[in-house]
């Protein structure tokens, strides 16, 4: 994929003996909303810091922009847009200090960045609050400003790790809201999360991780489809009375047992139901939904992805 | 949408050989963003102005009074002031500078994550210590400059050498910031900044502030003088009273060393915290 | 019977609220665990740095006014070095208390909120700000002590009046702890105005106070200053105990004005707490 905006080959990230990449392959094209799903730990944010430039890579080879991050690492750093894990806003600025002075440390122009900045509070609904330092703004409006920040240069690419993490519903509504508009302007992003919803809403595409290594790729249905089944039905069952894995698996196509409650696998929820229920198992409750990209995680790794 | 090419600009030729590209030459970048948010905390930066003022008063006329007069570093004796005010100058040029340069610097680096945050942008660990250590000498720079404007009021100035103080003061600031910031790179926590206290505060009060070398021991004498405050004090002391000659530039050469090694300590540091 | 089984075995009578001066004392208490695993942490501020001004002024500068006339006459004829300690030891209280009430008593409301984690239990305001005001007495008399000795190790304790100059320091930071209490309780910032307190404040007394030289050498203009400054009056007290130089009355009149800042500024915080953590 020569027109990639990313390419990565074999990637690897070793801190001391601890090795956090494990040799990955990616490939990030034009326009698409990119993700990567997994754990704490899974090598996510390792991953985004050396496509950022900010971490050179232990071994492989990387391609951002066409340029490698080794050797051309400002020059990359000048077209990305970068939102942290955790807010790293001056808080010696106001909000709109915060847009002007980072537009400089890219070289753009005292003019531009003014009008920049304008526009960016615009958009992160923030201009009522402008000359306000950032230390009293709520979570939400923080990560508004870290985003609008990120865009100060008008990036081609944007590098966005985990974006909500920590922000009521409302405000998490109102981010995707304005990353999709963002995709709607034909900017790439790149999306670490641990939430499913968040990549089901967000990504084209997306690699699923574990363990600094990449477990399965595609889009949120067709990993829904390969690894999972259409429909879910949750059990819950008094301890006592909870039955053996053995007991249910002929009511699915595969059982999952977790510590609180006991999952189904199967293409028709309620017919597994019925079925469960004439044969006289009586669960506390029973639930079916739609399979999601944590049951695909569940049936990568075994674990549950957010506990 | 407002659009520009952001990347017009590409890093100047030279850094181009350097790996991983850690200086984009837009370290003034940051003397403006400094300067900016100092527009709202300015009464607490130009205040600092007035501790070595404080102590030039108590101490210039009330340890005055029991001192008299004390041979200047030609020999000619001088008021107790005029003594201790050239050491007062060499040492708010010390604190002022490592002040900046430890305290201010980690607070950024660890709680603010203010590197990390223009690491994001073209800028790299080379800017990010040149306009920081730049910020602080210019602080510097404004309080040696006030001082010696009390000193001339005041009539402890003898001589047209003193002009030169103020330079001599930049590059003193210049290589305490450089050197505290290579040591807060070191730091892992607030409890580490009880040792730079304990490097300062010594400094302030022996190294010849408050009274000549002459009533140590030789053995000590000789600790004194490899402290580089000792140095500044010297060669303030010498400009302001016009005790001028050529060993002062040994004084300016131990201060080019000490900025060198901090700044590429600094820069080397910061480049193995950042970019990890 | 199976029900006996399930109470937790230690256990006592349901509880009720502590005394005042109970409460008080369990504050003075939680500070004290605290310090015992931390104690470390302020050795350099609370005992280092006043020894190196004794020996940088003590014995330094000491040696060099040794045999001037000016100086003989300023100190009533004693060496300089004993005529300095106890006003050193007065200075450090000072120094102590003004960094013990701003920024912790900042960080008990605001950022590790250990105020907060008191107030909801039976104590009260009142006796969250005294125990923290005794807690902090209690470290300086400790500190303090300590630094006597090493200023008897270098020659600057005269006689056994040294452990009056030891009880007039801690009132003397005990006067000075309670109004910046006050002050620092009553802050909701993050701290911007402590810089302007240590600068404006605590530096010009520690400098303009007669700790190292009497106030009648400063400039006329200058003197009413220490006439206000706790510090001025700790130091003649901490003075005429080690030195045996005081009168009655003027004695009288330091521990009048030392008690009823104290007062006023316990008064204070109390009031500063109390709105604070049960407005």
């Amino acid at each position: 994929m020569g027109d990639g905006l990313v390419q990565a080959r074999d990637l690897r990230k070793r801190f001391g003996g601890f090795e956090a990449v494990r040799g990955i392959d990616v490939d990030v094209a034009q326009g698409e909303v990119f993700g990567f799903l997994g754990p704490n730990g899974a090598g996510k944010s390792s991953t985004m810091r050396m496509i950022a430039c900010v971490s050179p890579r232990t071994s492989g080879s990387l391609q951002v922009l066409g340029m490698d991050p080794d050797r051309e690492g400002p020059r990359i750093r000048a077209r990305l847009g970068v939102v942290p894990q955790l807010d790293n806003l001056d808080t010696e600025l106001s909000v709109r200090e915060n847009l002007e002075i980072y537009g400089r440390y890219f070289g753009l122009p005292r003019r531009h960045v003014r009008a920049k900045a304008a526009e960016l509070l615009e958009f992160a609904r923030l201009t009522e609050r402008a000359e306000d330092r950032v230390e009293p703004l709520s979570g939400g409006m923080k990560r508004r400003l870290t985003i609008a920040r990120s865009l100060v240069n008008d990036p081609e690419l944007l590098l966005l790790d985990e974006p909500t993490t920590g922000l009521d519903p409302q405000a998490r509504h109102l981010l995707w809201e304005r990353l999709y508009q963002l995709k709607r302007e034909g900017v790439t992003q790149i999306i670490t999360t641990h939430y499913m919803d968040e990549a089901e809403q967000l990504c084209d595409r997306l690699v699923v991780m574990d363990g600094g290594v990449i477990v399965a790729e595609g889009s949120p249905a067709e990993l829904i489809e390969r690894w999972s089944t259409r429909e879910v039905l949750e059990l819950r069952f008094l301890p006592e009375e909870r039955p053996a894995a053995g007991d249910l698996e002929r009511y699915a196509e595969r059982v999952e047992l977790l510590p609180d409650r006991a999952l189904l696998y199967t293409a028709d929820g309620e017919r597994s139901q019925v079925a469960l229920h004439a044969a006289g198992l009586r669960p506390l409750s029973a639930l079916v939904r739609r399979s999601t990209l944590e049951d695909v995680f569940l049936r990568l790794t075994g674990r549950t992805l957010v506990d | 949408m407002t659009t520009i090419d952001a990347t017009a600009r590409p890093a100047p030729g030279w850094t181009r050989v350097l790996p991983g590209g850690s200086y984009a030459g837009r370290s003034r970048m940051l003397l403006l963003r400094s300067a900016t948010a100092a527009r709202r905390t300015w009464p607490a930066i130009v205040s600092g102005f007035a501790e070595p003022v404080f102590y030039l008063l108590a101490m210039g006329s009330g340890l005055g009074s029991l001192v008299g007069e004390l041979p200047g570093p030609d020999g000619r004796p001088i008021s107790y002031a005029a003594f201790i005010a050239p050491g007062l100058l060499a040492a708010s040029a010390m604190n002022g500078a490592v002040f900046d340069a430890t305290f201010n610097v980690f607070f950024k680096l660890k709680y603010n994550r203010l590197y990390d945050a223009m690491l994001a942008t073209p800028l790299g660990p080379v800017d990010i210590a040149l306009g920081e250590i730049g910020w602080a000498l210019l602080r510097g720079g404004l309080y040696a400059t006030g001082f010696l404007s009390v000193m001339a009021v005041a009539g402890l100035i003898t001589s047209p050498w003193a002009l030169l103080a103020l330079p001599a003061a930049l590059l003193v600031a210049f290589a305490f910031a450089a050197i505290g910031m290579a040591a807060t790179s070191f730091m892992r926590s607030w409890q580490d900044f009880d040792l730079v206290t304990l490097a300062v505060l010594p400094m302030f009060l022996f190294a010849t502030t408050f009274y000549p070398l002459g009533v140590y021991p030789r053995p000590l004498q000789i600790l004194v003088e490899c402290l580089p405050l000792f140095h500044a004090v010297e060669l303030m002391r010498g400009l302001t009273t016009g005790a001028v000659h050529l060993g002062m530039l040994g004084h300016l050469a131990y201060f080019v060393v000490m900025a060198a090694v901090g700044v590429v300590v600094a820069a080397r540091r910061l480049e193995a915290l950042l970019l990890r | 019977m199976a029900i006996e089984e399930r109470v937790p075995a230690t256990r006592l009578a349901p509880a009720t609220a502590p005394g005042w001066v109970h409460g008080v004392l369990l504050v003075v208490e939680s500070f004290w665990r605290w310090y015992r695993r931390n104690w470390r942490a302020t050795a350099v501020s609370s005992v280092l740095q006043p020894l190196l001004f004794l020996l940088a002024f003590g014995l330094g500068f000491g040696s060099l006014i040794a045999s001037r006339p000016g100086a003989e006459a300023a100190t009533g004829g004693v060496p300089y070095l004993v005529w300095l300690a106890p006003a050193l030891l007065a200075m450090s209280t000072v120094q102590s208390a003004a960094f013990e009430m701003t920024y912790p008593v900042l960080s008990g409301f605001k950022w590790q909120r250990v105020y907060l984690g008191m107030a909801a239990t039976p104590l009260t305001g009142a006796q969250i700000a005294v125990g923290h005001l005794v807690w902090v007495a209690a470290k300086m008399t400790l500190t303090g002590a300590v630094y006597l000795v090493l200023i008897a190790v270098f020659g600057g304790a005269a006689s056994i009046g040294v452990l009056g100059s030891l009880a007039a320091a801690v009132l003397t930071g005990a006067a000075v702890a309670a109004p910046v209490m006050a002050f620092s309780a009553s802050r909701e910032d993050e701290g911007a105005a402590f810089n302007a307190l240590f600068r404006f404040v605590v530096l010009p007394m520690t400098l303009f106070s007669g700790t190292f030289f009497p106030v009648a050498a400063l400039p006329a203009w200058v003197q009413p200053l220490a006439w206000v400054s706790p510090l001025w009056h700790g130091t003649e007290l901490a003075r005429a105990a080690a030195l045996g130089t005081g009168t009655a009355g003027a004695v009288l009149g330091h521990l009048a004005y030392l008690a009823a800042l104290l007062a006023v500024g316990t008064g204070l915080s109390v009031r500063a707490f109390t709105r604070r953590l049960a407005p």
